[in-house]
């Protein structure tokens, strides 16, 4: 796995998971990669790995069956997408209106720009 | 459980350690970082019994390195940063060698070879440097002590050889010894789901940045940090922007932009860049010490 430079590399993991439930390569009750195979396939210290199945599990996104493994919950890829959603609304089109009135873009233009 | 206590150390009449103290937790993979001739390799020496100290106490687990105990040596194996071999092959060097360690398996020895990419058959005397290095790290994971000194273990190794060093150690810290042909040879059940505790000193920081948690950043007279990954992002904000900040503790040019590493005041997340730190650490230590005591 390629990592960003910027992003503390346990959130990567996180988000990694997450892209995979949200694309349909983990579907609901799929069992995902024990820790020890999630840090030999990306290539890091397993505690890093640990720390991304912690968040995934405080988040209800998996589920740790005891002695079975972390398993995709039925509302993983609600929460996930309700997760980004507000990231997206909160974070990132802040952003892009910045550079609408920077670039002096009307509603109307854009508009047009997503109907097409 | 390695612990070092208020430990003296010297060569001759150069000091080496003063009144330091330092833990090893186990299970883990240790980065043990510092400048040139602050003792990291003297450290790992200690460690393994080929150094006492003058003062204080050095333990592994209930034994006392410097006593040599058979129970204590057949346990830790110390791989130097200089390669000296024999003119044999790395077959008949693992196995005169692994006669001594009962957890020794020549089965994987043979996988690791294959895996770094090495020819078991072939003398030393024609390997390269880092052929020599990769056979000598095959030979050191395959005797499954349950501690493990690396000093530089990626010097010398060519880019594809350092991606596949990442992997088996990362293979062998997490693949608990489960051959139990070796567990009933040395009749110790307690060997069943041990997790080895490796120390890594390294100056390539890179190579091995994902693989180390915690840290140990050594200095002449003290530990100036010892903290895990988690520890060191809560403690610190490691700022990636085009700007060169006031309060940081560090900067650092880097291509578009500047690194920042500051003290973590608004519990933000950031990625650890060890480098950085390192850096951060050598030139604030009353500061770092401060900010990580608390």
């Amino acid at each position: 796995m390629e990592f960003k430079a910027h992003q503390p590399i346990y959130l990567q993991i996180y988000l990694h998971i997450c892209e995979m439930i949200l694309n349909g390569k983990y579907k609901i009750g799929d069992k995902i990669l024990s820790v020890r195979e999630m840090a030999i396939e990306v290539g890091v210290n397993p505690n890093t790995v640990m720390r991304s199945y912690e968040l995934l599990q405080n988040k209800n996104i998996i589920v740790n069956k005891r002695g079975i493994g972390f398993n995709v919950t039925e509302d993983a890829k609600e929460i996930i997408l309700e997760e980004q959603k507000k990231q997206f609304l909160e974070e990132e089109l802040p952003e892009i209106v910045k550079k609408l009135k920077m670039f002096g873009i009307s509603i109307e233009e854009i508009e047009k720009l997503i109907r097409n | 459980m390695i612990t070092l206590k208020n430990l003296d150390f010297s060569y001759k009449r150069t000091a080496v350690f003063k009144n330091i103290s330092l833990e090893f937790k186990e299970g883990n993979v240790y980065g043990l970082l510092g400048e040139n001739g602050v003792g990291k390799t003297t450290l790992l020496k200690l460690i393994c019994g080929l150094q006492f100290p003058n003062a204080g106490i050095c333990k592994v687990d209930e034994f006392i390195p410097q006593e040599r105990n058979p129970y204590f040596l057949q346990n830790i194996f110390y791989l130097p940063e200089e390669v000296i071999t024999e003119n044999t092959t790395p077959e008949n060097f693992i196995n005169k060698l692994g006669v001594f360690y009962p957890c020794y398996d020549y089965s994987y020895f043979l996988n690791l070879m294959k895996e770094l990419e090495v020819d078991h058959t072939k003398k030393f005397d024609a390997m390269s440097y880092g052929q020599k290095k990769k056979s000598l790290l095959a030979c050191a994971l395959s005797l499954r002590t349950d501690y493990l000194l690396l000093d530089e273990p990626t010097n010398g190794l060519d880019i594809p050889s350092k991606a596949l060093f990442r992997k088996v150690i990362l293979q062998h810290s997490i693949d608990v010894n489960n051959s139990t042909d070796a567990i009933n040879r040395i009749n110790r059940t307690d060997a069943i789901n041990r997790v080895p505790t490796i120390i890594i000193s390294t100056h390539q920081v890179k190579d091995v940045e994902n693989l180390i948690d915690p840290i140990v950043i050594l200095d002449h007279d003290e530990v100036l940090l010892n903290a895990t990954f988690e520890e060191i992002s809560s403690k610190l904000y490691f700022d990636y922007g085009s700007e060169k900040s006031d309060d940081a503790l560090y900067t650092e040019m880097i291509p578009g932009g500047y690194i920042n590493v500051l003290p973590n005041k608004f519990e933000m997340e950031s990625k650890v860049n060890v480098e950085a730190l390192f850096n951060a650490v050598r030139n604030n230590k009353k500061k770092i010490k401060e900010i990580f005591e608390n």
